[in-house]
């Protein structure tokens, strides 16, 4: 029951700063391309859940920090269905660049984090 | 106001999506993510349904809209843990398993999402069609 309360309060937080994030970086950057702030909360989230990983964290922080905040502030189903709203559009090389920065630097930045923590 | 929904409902998502991951135990695949996969592959799809449904089959108010969407099936999936299993498959050794997970989870999100798209608009092609 302990690990609910932990998943739960890292869920909360996590989605409102997503939308939080989403919702500003929409509106200060309103001519991109790019879904920036879903770009920037999964390459963010990637990072940091690398860090908490290396840096051995205990259980109850990997349930609030990893499975409840991190897991809840990133999203892999709105950047699919970003991805097929791009292919609707036949905007296929902006479909191409998004996927290749979300999930190339995603996975570069879970290992830098990951190395970063590991060294802390 | 509308934070306080997105939160809740993020609580919701977290939860499923761990229960998911501790429900989802195959016997014999060994170090394969299947609860991550899962849990992605079908918010992809209801993401995708919802969305679509949402505007093209009936009305829902912008505030469900959020919940639902960014809050409760935005919290259930997950970007991090999937590029962290990625990582920590390949740094293990496990570069075929790494692959094989990243490339599934890619093509099988984009593909639910897709069909996600499909499946919401059905209704509407098919009115659209009994025009003619």
């Amino acid at each position: 029951m302990a690990d609910w309360i932990w998943v739960g309060i890292g869920g909360f937080a996590g989605a409102v700063c997503r939308y939080g994030s989403v919702t500003y970086l929409g509106k200060r950057f309103p001519s991109l391309i790019m879904p920036i702030g879903t770009l920037f909360v999964n390459l963010l989230g990637a990072f940091l859940l690398g860090l908490l990983t290396g840096l051995d964290a205990n259980v109850q922080m990997i349930l609030l920090l990893g499975t409840g905040f991190m897991g809840a502030f990133t999203t892999f189903s709105t950047f699919q269905y970003e991805l097929v709203q791009f292919s609707k559009q036949k905007r296929f090389g902006a479909a191409g660049q998004y996927l290749l920065l979300s999930v190339v630097l995603g996975l570069v930045l879970a290992y830098a984090g990951f190395e970063l923590g590991k060294g802390l | 106001m509308i934070y306080l929904w997105v939160g809740l409902s993020g609580i919701l998502g977290a939860l499923l999506r761990y229960e998911m991951g501790r429900w989802i135990v195959l016997p014999g695949v060994g170090l394969f993510p299947f609860g991550t996969l899962i849990v992605n592959l079908t918010g992809c799809l209801v993401l995708a349904l919802f969305y679509t449904a949402a505007t093209t089959r009936f009305k829902v108010s912008p505030p469900f809209r959020v919940a639902f969407g960014t809050g409760f099936i935005g919290s259930y999936t997950t970007f991090s843990t999937f590029c962290k299993e990625g990582i920590m498959l390949m740094k293990d050794g496990h570069a075929g398993t790494a692959l094989a997970y990243i490339l599934i989870s890619l093509v099988g999100g984009y593909v639910c999402a897709w069909l996600g798209v499909r499946l919401g608009s059905f209704k509407s092609v098919q009115t659209a069609g009994e025009g003619h």
